[in-house]
């Protein structure tokens, strides 16, 4: 009875901290600039069931990709367990599920399987993080919180597999002890093809201490659980869950399409033809800036992308301006873009919406040496595998730097004068546009 | 060219004729000397099938790529609105470009500022004129060839176009191979996004070194572009090895138009 109830409270706890850390998302999320993105919503769906769910832009990395799977499916399937134990806990049963017989068998032991699965994938991803040292991992940008935020991760859920594992072992030995509240009339409820092997580790043990043994873990795992619910969202590994909207409101329209400024659109309008009828301007509306200075300036779907970015390092390691030594690094970006925003919402909650604290995203996160060394080639939007979009934030940074600022490298000041000119951008005349015709 | 005038829409236009495409040169085929080969080359294969077509001449202006990918929305759309007024006025359906990067510009960019053609990189056309047997390719002086291909980006990710290039040089009986990255996973030239036109930033490695390298690791005959910006950096990269005596750079159209001595 104390137990459910101490139980029931910690369950609320959790939820009530998740649900206010998410709202604190939201609301930071829809700092950003408005953009319609309810067009096309089958192709969505298909992407999301195809990005998201499908995974299928991990597979260019088959290793990465086999144990990314393992865990994921691991961690959904799972989850399947957890409502047990919840219903379990509030209810004081045991073993609630178990009434479907064989299936739950099946399930049961299915689940083994996959914690087994997801240990074996933390070790990996464990060694390839701290021993092999993969490059990506280590990058300018990895410094020491996204270091340990990723080794939390992976030492958590090997500590919450364990005993999932452990949990189950003791289980198996009070039923065959045949302990009260544990065994039934029909025989072994569930099966533990896994948890099994550990029984030459516990069969010394008393009723009692296997008892408190498997309380332990169990309390162990569901508190783990909790915490780890409410770690997310402060973790690059929010990724599990914003994989998914993320990809739903994926780009559609082709990579090297940009978006046309309508702003800028009435304006050229207005000097081509002063008589053009272009919509109104709201004269209390406060004037949008040209491209981005800071996070409010990027769109909503700019601000969910960095929340998505799990850090993972596939855009920067195929970025070629990164790959060849420049200071660019498209997965820095979005880590620059999340940690601004989180600053900002920070801000908000302790000073008011208006507050300025006198920084930005753009000077004090991330230079205009990393802007410039874009190529604009789309190698990261490629690699990520939930469809982030870094160079659309770099090109809103370009385009304030050069209509709010006038602050692009000389050359390109230059090549804009001469296609201003001239009409290309190097210095011919446009007479000599059909030279190539007549020459040998 | 020797053995036949191109035309301009205007003069098209006054003798009462409308082309079936026009060619959108570009100012890097109309000015860069190494380009300007490859728009003959284009032009060339364009009359040897009969394809009625034209260029803009001396109208043709910009069409605001590196303005845009810089960063200055203004004058992109300045280029964009005056080339859409011009492009309208000779009401103009279809358009073939030997750039990558005006294809992605026109394609993808000026619908929504009023200029809707069909445009297709040169490589398309060229695959169309086999695909329809306008244009006849069998072998030639590459066959045997060991050929490589550098995916341009704006005609591969930003516009999902890897087959029809490649189709295209198979038709010369050559032995094509892949880099290591290449299609979706390809290395830029290092070119892209205006970089064409100004110094790169600190770092240990030029991106055409480091993709030349790449290249020449697969020991081609010729490195096959179809991007007048690749071309530059690629053969600029394999400068950079003295490996320019033993491998060429060429663009798809001029070995098409070499393979088959089209004139």
């Amino acid at each position: 009875m104390i137990s459910s109830i101490l139980f029931t409270i910690l369950l609320v706890i959790g939820v009530i901290l998740f649900t206010k850390k998410i709202r604190e998302v939201i609301r930071n999320i829809q700092l950003g600039r408005k953009l319609d993105l309810s067009d096309r919503s089958s192709e969505r769906w298909a992407t999301m069931a195809r990005v998201a769910l499908g995974q299928s832009k991990m597979g260019s990395r088959p290793v990465a990709a086999f144990f990314h799977v393992l865990i994921y499916v691991g961690f959904i399937i799972i989850n399947i367990e957890v409502i047990e134990i919840i219903i379990d806990g509030v209810f004081g049963t045991h073993r609630v599920l178990s009434f479907m017989g064989g299936l739950y068998d099946v399930l049961i032991g299915s689940f083994e399987f996959l914690a087994i699965g997801v240990l074996a994938a933390c070790f990996v991803f464990l060694s390839r993080r701290n021993i092999i040292k993969l490059r990506r991992f280590h990058m300018r940008e990895m410094t020491k919180w996204p270091k340990s935020d990723a080794n939390i991760i992976l030492f958590t859920e090997i500590l919450l597999m364990s005993a999932f594992l452990i949990m189950n072992a003791c289980d198996y030995q009070l039923q065959m002890m045949g302990a009260e509240h544990y065994s039934r009339a029909t025989g072994i409820v569930g099966a533990f093809p896994v948890s099994s092997m550990l029984l030459p580790m516990i069969s010394g043990m008393s009723v009692d201490s296997l008892i408190i043994l498997e309380r332990s873990c169990w309390w162990f795992h569901i508190i783990g659980i909790l915490a780890f619910l409410n770690y997310v969202p402060y973790s690059k590994h929010f990724h599990i869950l914003l994989a998914f909207p993320n990809t739903y409101y994926s780009k559609l329209t082709p990579k090297g399409e940009f978006t046309n400024m309508e702003s800028v659109t009435n304006e050229v309008k207005l000097m081509m033809d002063p008589t053009a009828a272009v919509p109104a301007v709201d004269p209390n509306a406060a004037p949008q800036r040209f491209g981005a200075k800071d996070v409010k300036d990027l769109t909503w779907k700019q601000l969910m992308d960095s929340y998505s970015c799990t850090e993972c390092g596939r855009c920067t390691s195929s970025c070629p301006a990164n790959l060849t030594g420049k200071l660019l690094s498209p997965r820095k970006i979005m880590m620059d873009t999340r940690d601004r925003l989180e600053e900002v919402g920070k801000n908000i909650d302790q000073h008011g919406a208006d507050h300025d604290d006198g920084k930005s995203l753009l000077g004090n996160y991330i230079t205009e040496e990393e802007l410039w060394a874009c190529t604009t080639c789309n190698a990261c939007t490629e690699a990520c595998p939930v469809n982030i979009d870094p160079l659309s934030i770099i090109v809103e940074m370009r385009r304030y730097l050069v209509m709010e600022q006038s602050s692009a490298p000389t050359e390109l000041n230059g090549m804009f004068t001469k296609i201003e000119n001239n009409g290309a951008p190097w210095q011919f005349s446009p007479a000599d546009r059909m030279n190539w015709a007549n020459e040998d | 060219m020797e053995n036949f005038k191109v035309l301009t829409m205007a003069e098209m236009m006054a003798n009462g004729e409308k082309p079936e495409v026009l060619f959108w040169v570009g100012c890097a085929g109309s000015f860069d000397d190494r380009a300007k080969k490859v728009t003959k080359a284009i032009a060339k294969i364009l009359h040897a099938t009969g394809v009625k077509f034209a260029v803009l001449g001396t109208e043709e202006s910009c069409s605001g790529d590196p303005a845009k990918r810089a960063g200055n929305e203004f004058l992109f759309q300045m280029q964009a609105m005056n080339n859409i007024m011009i492009l309208n006025g000779y009401e103009v359906t279809k358009i073939v470009t030997g750039c990558p990067h005006c294809f992605n510009t026109l394609k993808n960019e000026y619908p929504s500022l009023g200029g809707n053609y069909e445009v297709l990189h040169h490589s398309q056309l060229l695959q169309q004129l086999i695909d329809t047997g306008k244009l006849k390719v069998a072998g030639g002086t590459f066959k045997g060839k060991k050929i490589v291909f550098h995916d341009p980006c704006y005609l591969g990710r930003a516009n999902n176009e890897y087959e029809a290039p490649r189709s295209v040089i198979q038709k010369l009986d050559i032995y094509l191979t892949e880099m290591k990255r290449s299609k979706a996973n390809g290395l830029c030239c290092g070119a892209g996004g205006a970089q064409m036109f100004k110094e790169p930033e600190n770092g240990v490695k030029d991106i055409n070194v480091e993709r030349a390298e790449e290249a020449l690791q697969t020991d081609p005959d010729v490195i096959a572009v179809g991007c007048p910006f690749c071309n530059t950096m690629m053969t600029d990269g394999v400068k950079n090895f003295n490996k320019e005596d033993k491998v060429q750079v060429k663009d798809i159209a001029e070995l098409i138009a070499e393979a088959i001595d089209i004139k």
